[in-house]
């Protein structure tokens, strides 16, 4: 049986749009402002898991052509690499650093290491979401 | 970066780099260029050699972990020489000897790979002053050494002979860990010399003999002592270039290794001197005992080399005689021993070495290991039946040959050991040297054995069929320099005297003074002393039984197999694996309540118990700020739904009802102005219910449960008491005041680490630590599920290999 999905459809066109924007804003406001690499990567994962049970697997997935494995592992990746980074700078592990610098239009603007380790949490939690949803939702 | 660490870490390197360029490189090439680094290593370790005799030593420190005293700090001497020219030496021929041996078909990569991880963690052991690093280079070869016996993995008794060397050598490294620990609550430092140094105050506390008998243990499984010998003849399953390189001449000496490098700590103990020669000897008689009847020429083999390690044992234990003598004129005799001990280390190690490469050929140009099918190949291999005679002579300890001088040494040391007064010697004393000579019997009989049943005699026709024929140059080129080393030293032992053996004495006595008698002159013919006749014996003796071996091979048959150590052992793993099972069983039952129940029921009595016993529960509502109507309504709206929960009669109206929690809880979020966790909390909520709805398929429908009242009953209470635990809990921690409140420090967030959200100021840099390692965790179990689901055990049978 063929289920009539046109409303959620041309719904979710629009509001996926507004979910990933949202993630991203979440992502980028974390230091100051609520959000953050975890959220960011939730609101992110979860617009991505609304496409897949919109439409199907293979549509999103020819669109998306990721392994969202890899993506996780990535994630790890960062967030790790990140951490030892510092060591490398005579460093303690972990530790990050932050410089105000000011773009040509943008602005004066707060650039921050830590936002390469956030980038590996919501990666990984992005990665690690889709995983999950994909393949159960794969299991035959 | 000094030299001493780089050359611990270059086979490390080219281990890694391996598999990036095994696709490119033809693989008959792989060994060639793996051949390079034991062989520079071996050179620029030869370098040392004029310096180390002059009595200097070198150490390095690189500071690793500091505030534990964990440093990565080398320090080579005479000692650490000795070993490391041993493994990059022995190393280098092995490997070019392997190239020959093994068929290109095998994984040739993974082998060298395997091969320059042990190389290097071995050179580690005999590096690191630092005991923490030196124990875990340590488990690296016992890591290493269970890869390559399981080398071929598909066979079982590789994968047995692997598994019984792990489990044996591994449980002694974490007792010789312990043993670390306890010479570091002792002594406050992890560095060896440093130990030494202060042995005076170490000595008189109570933790020293635990920590003696613990380094000790260590010791004695990876040197394979009586009664942890067992692994190593099952370890022969590994490819023959690897026993001749790790079960012979390297690996199993780190217990040596350990007890000369121990000795200036625990030598002048009487436990010491009787643990540490007592197992050998024994090790040495049972070795020999049993080599005897064998017919596999590698089991003869092990069992020779448990035998061979037992000697050194001993004489290093009869050494440390000197160590509790202290220094006089008088004591310096009996520091003898363990230059004796050092030089048949070498020896061993030339001759084995030798003697395993010449099985390696049998093998492989006759196919068979068994003594009983082979015979009479003199004549098909007659280069192979020049290494084995020579190797087997100077393990029977006969002139023109290294071994003599070792053997004729050994002998004086446990006759000279009869004279003391001292650890009640004089009772029992005159036991050493009867079980040396009849333990050298033994060795004789089984050295004859290798070489008359292999090589003379009649030659079976079935291995005539096979059209055998001598093995190639490469393979004999390795064997054929360790036999000349055999019969080099004979002639010149006292180069090797002054250059390696004497620097590694002053480690071992590191409070002696260098006199002549520490380095004694070896002479080849030293009159008519009581070790002559009894080398002398040993040959009448020997040739004797060897002869009428038929009549008295009966005595092996006496004792009951039950009681064998290897039975014995197998009954323990097994009756341990049962136990556990039916244990495990017993509460893993697969009913998902059970499990609930534990979970629950633990943690109420754990924090519930630790509330109530001390006190610590306090709730004054004065000091609690007014409950607002509009907090009331959302408290009834997740009453009721919490409540409806219950009596759900169908999964859809369950999720969704778990949902409106979800969501109430997140609006409580929004009311206390905490919005990150609130938007955390719908978002997950959200992503939940999502993954309910993809679930549906695969749960079973509703049915009202049939269980019994008084279950029905416990479980109420049990869930009531969790509620009302966690709720206490909330009320108390309110406004808690047994503590003071950490979260000053995170109010400086801005400052301390840039940012002005304090939620993710700790989670990316106060606590960044934790979050990374959640990460960590999430991808382990996004990666646990997915492997469930995709890769469920299509095929059952292969479940337990």
């Amino acid at each position: 049986m063929k289920i009539n999905d046109v409303i959620l459809r041309t719904v979710v066109k629009g509001v996926v749009f507004i979910i990933l924007t949202l993630g991203v804003y979440l992502f980028f406001s974390g230091h100051n402002a609520p959000g953050g690499g975890f959220i960011g990567g939730l609101v992110l994962g979860s617009g991505i898991v609304l496409l897949y049970i919109t439409y199907d697997l293979e549509t999103v997935h020819r669109k998306m052509p990721f392994d969202f494995k890899k993506v996780a592992a990535l994630g790890v990746l960062l967030a790790t690499g990140s951490a030892i980074g510092a060591i490398f700078f005579d460093a303690p592990f972990l530790s990050q650093t932050d410089i105000y610098y000011t773009f040509p239009i943008l602005g004066e603007k707060h650039l921050t290491t830590v936002t390469i380790f956030e980038a590996g949490v919501a990666l990984t939690v992005i990665g690690t979401l889709v995983t999950i949803i994909l393949s159960i939702s794969e299991d035959e | 970066m000094t030299i001493e660490i780089a050359i611990i870490l270059i086979p490390f390197i080219m281990a890694a780099l391996i598999p990036l360029f095994n696709r490119r490189l033809q693989k008959s090439f792989i060994g060639w260029v793996v051949l390079v680094i034991p062989v520079s290593l071996f050179l620029i370790l030869t370098t040392y050699i004029p310096r180390i005799a002059k009595g200097e030593t070198f150490s390095h420190t690189y500071w690793w972990i500091p505030s534990f005293n964990i440093n990565f700090t080398t320090y080579l001497d005479g000692l650490s020489l000795i070993f490391s020219l041993l493994i990059t030496g022995v190393g280098s021929l092995v490997i070019l000897y392997s190239i020959f041996y093994l068929s290109i078909k095998e994984s040739l990569h993974h082998f060298y790979c395997y091969l320059l991880l042990f190389m290097g963690a071995m050179l580690g052991v005999v590096f690191s002053d630092n005991l923490m690093v030196l124990y875990a280079f340590w488990e690296l070869t016992s890591v290493s050494s269970f890869l390559l016996i399981a080398f071929w993995h598909h066979r079982k008794a590789s994968r047995a002979g692997a598994r019984k060397s792990m489990t044996i050598t591994v449980s002694g490294g974490v007792a010789m860990l312990v043993g670390f620990l306890m010479l570091y609550a002792m002594s406050g430092t992890l560095s060896i010399r440093e130990i030494i140094g202060n042995v005076d105050e170490i000595s008189e506390q109570t933790l020293f003999i635990p920590a003696l008998v613990l380094v000790l243990l260590g010791a004695f499984t990876k040197s394979a002592q009586f009664p942890f010998h067992i692994w190593l003849p099952d370890a022969m399953e590994a490819p023959t270039p690897v026993s001749a390189y790790l079960h012979s001449a390297t690996m199993v000496k780190a217990g040596i290794y350990l007890v000369a490098r121990f000795t200036p700590v625990f030598g002048g103990e009487v436990v010491w001197f009787w643990a540490v020669t007592g197992v050998g000897l024994l090790t040495l008689f049972w070795g020999a005992f049993n080599a005897v009847r064998q017919s596999d020429l590698k089991a003869i083999l092990a069992f020779s080399t448990v035998s061979q390690l037992g000697l050194i044992m001993s004489l290093l234990g009869l050494g440390s005689v000197a160590v509790h003598l202290g220094y006089s004129t008088s004591s310096v005799i009996y520091t003898q021993a363990t230059f004796a001990a050092l030089f048949h280390l070498i020896n061993h190690s030339t001759f084995k070495g030798a003697l395993f490469m010449m099985v390696g050929i049998v093998d492989h140009e006759i196919g068979t290991r068994d003594i009983r099918r082979l015979g009479g190949l003199m004549s098909i291999l007659p280069f192979t039946f020049t290494i084995a005679l020579i190797g087997c002579f100077s393990m029977a300890g006969l002139p023109p040959f290294n071994g003599f001088l070792s053997k004729e040494m050994f002998f004086a040391a446990t006759v000279s050991i009869t004279n003391l007064d001292i650890f009640s010697i004089a009772s029992i004393g005159i036991l050493v040297p009867v079980i040396a000579w009849i333990a050298s019997v033994f060795t004789f009989i089984y050295c004859a054995i290798i070489v008359s049943k292999t090589f003379l005699g009649k030659i079976k026709p079935d291995i005539l069929e096979k059209n055998p024929h001598e093995a190639p140059v490469g393979m004999l080129i390795s064997p054929f320099i360790l036999i000349g080393l055999v019969i080099a030293i004979f002639f010149f032992p006292n180069t090797l005297g002054a250059y390696i053996l004497k620097p590694a004495m002053s480690s071992v006595y590191p409070t002696f003074p260098a006199t002549a008698e520490m380095t004694p002159h070896i002479y080849a013919w030293h009159g008519f002393k009581p070790e002559l006749f009894m080398t002398i014996g040993v040959i009448l003796v020997g040739l004797l039984l060897y002869r009428y071996m038929k009549h008295w091979i009966k005595i092996y048959r006496l004792f009951p197999q039950k009681w064998t150590l290897n039975a014995i052992y197998e009954r323990v793993i097994t009756s341990s694996e049962n136990i556990s099972e039916s244990i495990t069983n017993r509460y893993m039952n697969g009913n998902l309540m059970h499990y609930f129940i534990y979970i629950y029921v633990s943690f109420v009595v754990i924090v519930a118990g630790t509330f109530l016993t001390l006190e610590a529960f306090s709730w004054t509502p004065s000091l609690d700020a007014p409950v607002e109507n509009y907090e009331l309504l959302l408290v009834f709206i997740m009453i009721f739904a919490s409540c409806a929960l219950i009596f759900a009669k169908s999964r859809i109206t369950a999720v969704l009802l778990n949902g409106v929690l979800g969501y109430a809880i997140a609006f409580f979020f929004v009311i206390f102005r905490a919005p990150d966790l609130a938007l955390t909390q719908l978002v997950v909520e959200s992503v939940t219910t999502a993954l309910y709805l993809i679930c549906f398929k695969y749960l079973a429908e509703l049915k009202p449960e049939k269980t019994s009242k008084r279950v029905k009953l416990s479980n109420g209470i049990i869930s009531i008491l969790v509620g009302s635990t966690v709720t206490l809990i909330g009320l108390a921690v309110i406004n808690y005041e047994k503590f003071e409140s950490i979260s000053v420090y995170f109010e400086d967030s801005y400052k301390l680490a840039g940012g002005k959200n304090i939620v993710n100021t700790i989670l990316g840099d106060f606590r960044a630590f934790d979050t990374m390692l959640e990460v960590v965790v999430l991808l382990i179990a996004g990666l646990g599920i997915y492997t469930l689901i995709k890769l469920k055990a299509a095929k059952k049978g292969d479940a337990d290999t």
